[in-house]
């Protein structure tokens, strides 16, 4: 099994796959396997299979509204049925689109759950966002405040933070930039700082990785540590 | 003693250090890599990178949460 490349983050492709261990369709479980005929045959069958799938994504889809409401305070309940409606009705065309994507390698139900779930995230991650402006300067550099620590401590932090700064000045592309500090700095969701820009997760996120990288690059040249970095 | 903020922060804006996946790669394979967590086995050895992809992603992290949260309890139903 091959290890994925650091430096490739792969775009997004429709059937793109891992390189890993995927079944077999033989190896279908028996209620997947149901589920594929019955969406795949016609009339009767096929709708009574339908809105039994539909019924399914709308208890996911409100799981994730009802995960989610603590956050989402100016919304009111019928909102956020609506949302929860939404999600599962656009959760439903995806699932029906993609239903020869599915492989088998998890259930059928898991495999559609996760489009409901998708769905219903996003869109509540864009209404949170709503009518605010999504801010593409560095604002919250004071999230790197740490306070009590011993002179030495605070001057290496200071110096690495310093660096930074720099490197995120002068080693990025604009674009770079404006993606790291949106998504990484201020925390604006990325689904959201999607649509700003008129470009999709994956896009974004790749573009958001090789700006780290190149980060990560400048600060081990200059031998800056960044162990235990990646605890999140 | 050092506050963990500073190591915190530097982690949420450098990302994972090692190879991971794009939101794409994680959305094909986020079903059975929380099948394969919630069947205990070792989901990071059959789909490499995607755990480092969920540590610097926090949208497919909150939507992998989402999924094994609704399946896990569905099965315990």
């Amino acid at each position: 099994m091959s290890a994925v490349n650091a430096a490739t983050v792969r775009p997004i492709e429709p059937t793109s796959s891992l390189p890993s261990l995927v079944p077999a369709p033989s190896s279908l479980d028996p209620e997947s396997r149901e589920w594929l005929q019955s969406l795949r045959a016609s009339g009767r069958e096929r709708d009574e299979a339908i809105a039994r799938l539909h019924a399914l994504l709308l208890g996911a889809a409100r799981f994730e509204v009802a995960r989610r409401r603590p956050t989402l305070p100016h919304l009111r309940g019928g909102d956020l049925d609506d949302v929860a409606n939404l999600a599962a009705d656009d959760a439903l065309v995806s699932v029906l689109r993609r239903l020869d994507d599915f492989r088998g390698a998890s259930r059928f139900t898991t495999w559609a759950y996760k489009f409901a779930l998708y769905e219903a995230a996003v869109k509540l991650r864009k209404r949170a966002w709503q009518g605010r402006e999504v801010p593409l300067e560095p604002e919250n550099w004071g999230m790197f405040a740490s306070a009590g620590l011993e002179p030495d401590t605070e001057a290496e932090q200071s110096e690495l933070l310093a660096t930074v700064q720099a490197a995120i000045e002068e080693v990025l592309t604009p674009h770079q930039r404006r993606v790291l500090v949106a998504l990484a700095l201020n925390g604006v969701p990325i689904d959201v700082l999607a649509e700003r820009l008129n470009t999709n997760r994956n896009a974004l996120y790749k573009t958001l990785h090789d700006a780290r990288r190149k980060l990560r690059e400048h600060l081990d040249e200059r031998g800056l540590a960044l162990d235990n970095s990646e605890e999140n | 003693m050092e506050r963990p903020d500073f190591k915190q922060a530097l982690g949420r804006l450098l990302g994972p250090p090692g190879p991971e996946v794009g939101c794409e790669a994680c959305f094909e394979e986020l079903d059975r890599y929380v099948e394969l967590e919630i069947a205990g086995a070792d989901p990071d050895a059959a789909i490499p990178g995607l755990r480092a992809h969920l540590d610097g992603c926090p949208a497919c992290r909150e939507e992998h949460e989402s999924l094994y949260a609704f399946v896990s309890g569905k099965q315990t139903l």
